[in-house]
């Protein structure tokens, strides 16, 4: 079978005739075309010591097709790649999970998944100014754990038992030792899900008609918090936040949050485990997430009295 | 051989037993059609709007068993609208009609209401055999007429389904009289269940051997069934806590030794996984095990369990295994067959297991020819050495949590593993791809999938090429089935009578636009074209509608039935 000649399809030089990393270098050396193209698709399964085109690991699994190297960011054709947030456990108050928010093709301003293709794409935004796209792992957190409809394939039986009857425990590598299985699966579905993986607290808007839920776990710092929030909740506000943050002096956390919903008038707060409400921002992140136990939005005019000095700061940056 | 009377041609296609040999067999001659036609007793039909219940009940009519599949496999996830079809009363209604001695129904991904269960119940008197696999609409209403009217009933098998629970009287429907019973499984229901009742049953069911347990069944009700039906076979243990210093908990586990035929067991949907030593007595007789639902089973006591089964060939974990435990599975299990690995919390997006378990199993289970994997990340070698040392898969799904991962070393397209799986397996006929994938990966599919029947492709691909390299070269193609990838027209349209030789074609938030649809349904008057526009999200302006726009959801599939006169509102058929 004559194989076709157009391998570099996907935009890729063609690749050096040895391989000694698997490392993305910039420079290709040249080679003939047709041997390289022919190369590329023939499929060999590491025979030790056949061929020029293998890293002579002993005894580890060989690569035996030469890949092109590449750039670290390969560019991609769009793949109408969408994400539907549908929260962790399903808990909305009206829709079921199956609505798809935020298909690109009903949002076209959505940033759909464009450039970062690699890890997994971003969340859907509806703001019109593109996002700066996130590279660490962290800020890549809300995207990755945002859900798509239908993804992971799992019969939606299995998904519904799971989510009511979760793990007691969620360990992937045996641990040898001691170990205190706590009596029988949690039966329960609990708002807060008792494996240590996951910490979802509900989240509610003055003035929305359903709340949500999300979990503090999946998000690095106040930052991501915020930006994940301003996403569920935008189509509720009035105005759009477009700008993102001044950076305040006294940390990214709390000038940055209050800016967000700033335009839109509300505040982020929180109950904490003594039942006070308290502005979301003061306390470090990690303490933050040990003592939060709900979310409230709430219309600044409601939120007077909860950090006063906070607030004259919004007051001050407003008439600024 | 047309010189032999009828009835040695019927007694000779006897011994012919698939579908498919059965097929071709009606193919070769008038007469051969006849008779082959009139002493088919098992019937199966992959979707059900391929054909009419009159047909196939004229057809066949000496039709005793029949399977059917309604709704398309991607239902299974919720892309498919609810109401979208599949329904089964039709086909009750018709055989119930042509008088079809129907004894056995089997259904997967069809929706079953009450009124269709209780005219089973009364239109077919040798009813035997009843099977629902992910089906739903129905209650226990529904169950308890079948439990009352069927008076031969043998087998009603409840799989995955989603039943309306009004609370369990349904068991005491049974008559009294009802000793037929050989397997009976309702571990997917979710209600009180009455258990004196069940008690009952297992005890007048000699021949029962098999017997899945909800919830709802606590453990000293086990007990005292499993004293009841030591012969059973299979086993589905429901709720399994309790105290194991307690009397109930002794009696067990006299009860389980006495169990010496039991080959599989599931369930432990709710389990205190220290007292699992009590099962360690039948592990090593143990052919199939799926601890799937069982979140509960995890670290030291999954592994011990699972040290003591080395005659396993059937294994369904969940990933809290993880990658360690997956090793233990590898050197103790060395007959295992078929693996599936669910994630423990799909929600989370994270999974316990890696490319290391995958290996580890390949290199301990060289008889593993079916794999279902849910991982967190894979790797091109890894996969280049399962398919080194597992060359005889027949069905392999990889789920990578995050769709569009590359390779987690090197951050390359997962292209050329996949590709070795496909070079490597001559005899694979289902493949789950995922990762990020190119068009290189359709490339070697088209050139080295041969028998590949049924392909589910999502988020993957560049271009059209892609899908024309699979339409061209996997000839044995039955089901294909492609959600968010960029395939258009072009491949759509790149050959349409290609259709006609398989089941159905999903496509799924692709580049198809209304045109292409049109086209296509215009070329190939035999196939339903449907469109699903759910959400009204294609209009028709005035009667004349954009074809530039894209088709959300498209469905079509080869039929001679015609278009389907059940279809809801927002299912458009071309």
């Amino acid at each position: 079978m004559s194989v076709p000649l157009e391998h570099d399809y996907i935009g890729f030089s063609p690749p050096p005739a040895e391989e000694t990393s698997m490392e993305k270098t910039g420079d290709i050396k040249p080679i003939s075309a047709l041997t390289m193209n022919m190369e590329a698709t023939e499929l060999r399964l590491g025979l030790p010591g056949s061929q020029s085109l293998q890293r002579d690991d002993n005894g580890s699994p060989e690569l035996c097709i030469a890949l092109p190297s590449c750039k670290s960011s390969v560019s991609r054709p769009k793949r109408g790649f969408y994400f539907a947030i549908h929260g962790g456990s399903g808990n909305w108050v009206f829709s079921s999970p199956d609505t798809n928010f935020s298909s690109p093709r009903n949002n076209p301003s959505a940033v759909a998944n464009s450039e970062s293709g690699q890890d997994g794409g971003l969340p859907n935004q509806s703001s019109p100014a593109p996002q700066p796209e996130k590279k660490n792992g962290q800020a890549a957190g809300p995207a990755s754990k945002a859900q798509v409809v239908g993804w992971p394939p799992i019969r939606s039986f299995r998904k519904n038992t799971m989510a009511s009857h979760p793990t007691p425990k969620n360990s992937d590598v045996m641990e040898g030792g001691d170990h205190h299985p706590q009596s029988g699966g949690s039966a329960s579905s609990s708002s807060s899900s008792s494996s240590s993986d996951c910490l979802y607290v509900k989240v509610s808007m003055d003035g929305a008609p359903y709340l949500r839920k999300v979990d503090l776990k999946t998000y690095g710092g106040y930052k991501d918090l915020s930006l994940a929030l301003e996403n569920m909740f935008s189509c509720f506000t009035i105005g759009q936040c477009g700008s993102h943050g001044v950076a305040g002096g006294d940390g990214v956390s709390e000038s940055r949050l209050v800016d967000i919903l700033h335009g839109s008038e509300y505040v982020l707060t929180y109950e904490d485990k003594d039942g006070d409400w308290m502005l979301v921002g003061d306390v470090p992140w990690k303490m933050f997430i040990d003592s939060c136990t709900r979310l409230r939005i709430m219309k600044s005019s409601d939120a007077i009295g909860l950090a006063p000095r906070a607030f004259e700061k919004v007051q001050k940056q407003q008439l600024a | 051989m047309n010189y032999f009377p009828d009835e040695v041609l019927e007694h000779i296609f006897d011994f012919v037993g698939s579908h498919k040999d059965r097929n071709s067999v009606s193919q070769v001659c008038k007469l051969w059609y006849r008779i082959e036609s009139y002493s088919r007793q098992t019937v199966f039909v992959g979707n059900c709007y391929a054909i009419g219940p009159e047909r196939v009940a004229e057809r066949f009519s000496g039709l005793k068993s029949i399977t059917l599949k309604g709704k398309p496999h991607f239902a299974d996830f919720n892309l498919v609208p609810p109401d979208w079809g599949g329904f089964v009363y039709p086909w009750i209604e018709a055989f119930a009609r042509s008088r079809v001695g129907l004894e056995e129904l089997r259904l997967k991904r069809m929706v079953v209401s009450d009124e269709s269960l209780e005219l089973l119940s009364r239109s077919f008197p040798n009813f035997k055999s009843l099977v629902l696999v992910s089906c739903e609409g129905f209650t226990t209403d529904g169950l308890a007429a079948v439990a009352a009217y069927c008076r031969q009933l043998k087998e009603l098998d409840l799989q995955e389904n989603d039943v309306e629970d009004h609370r369990g009287h349904w068991l005491s429907c049974f008559p009294e009289s009802s000793t037929s019973l050989v397997s009976l499984n309702f571990a997917c229901l979710k209600g009180d269940i009455n258990l004196p009742a069940l008690e009952r049953l297992v005890a007048r069911s000699p021949n029962l051997k098999s017997l899945r347990l909800s919830r709802a069944v606590p453990l000293d009700v086990l007990q005292r069934i499993l004293i009841r039906a030591p012969q059973l076979l299979d086993l589905g243990v429901g709720s399994y806590l309790h105290d194991p210093d307690s009397e109930n908990y002794n009696k067990l586990v006299t009860a389980i030794q006495k169990c010496k035929s039991v080959r599989s067991l599931s369930g432990f949907l709710d389990v205190a996984p220290h007292c699992l030593s009590a099962f360690h007595i039948i592990c090593p007789n143990l052919t199939s095990l799926n601890l799937s639902y069982a979140p509960g089973i995890y670290d030291n006591e999954l592994i011990k369990l699972i040290r003591h089964c080395h005659k396993l060939q059937r294994l369904w974990i969940l990933d809290c295994i993880g990658d360690k435990g997956l090793e233990v599975v590898a050197s103790t299990c060395k007959d295992l067959e078929e693996l599936r690995v669910f994630p423990s919390d799909p929600y989370v997006g994270q999974a316990a297991v890696t490319e290391e378990g995958l290996v580890a199993i390949s290199r301990g289970c060289q008889k593993l020819n079916s794999i279902l994997y849910f991982c967190q990340q894979m790797t091109n070698a890894a996969l280049i050495t399962v398919a080194k040392n597992c060359p005889n898969f027949v069905r392999f799904r990889l789920c990578i949590l995050d769709p569009t991962k590359p390779d987690a070393v090197t951050q390359q397209p997962l292209d050329e593993g996949f590709g070795a799986i496909v070079q490597a397996c001559k005899g694979l006929k289902r493949l789950s791809l995922s990762g990020l994938l190119t068009d290189q990966v359709f490339l070697y599919i088209g050139m080295y999938a041969e028998q590949l029947e049924m392909l589910s492709i999502a988020f993957a691909g560049d271009s059209d090429k892609g899908m024309q390299y699979v339409l061209k070269g996997c000839k044995k193609l039955r089901k294909l089935e492609i959600r968010d990838s960029p395939f258009g027209n072009a491949a759509l349209l790149m050959d349409v009578a290609k259709y006609e030789t398989m089941r159905s074609l999903w496509m799924s938030s692709c580049e198809v636009t209304l045109g292409g649809c049109k086209a296509l349904a215009k070329r190939m008057p035999g196939l339903n074209v449907e469109i699903i526009n759910e959400n009204d999200q294609m209009e028709f302006v005035g009667g004349c509608d954009d074809d530039r726009q894209k088709v959300e959801k498209m469905y079509l599939y080869r039929t001679l039935a015609g278009q389907r006169r059940d279809a809801p509102e927002f299912v458009w058929t071309l």
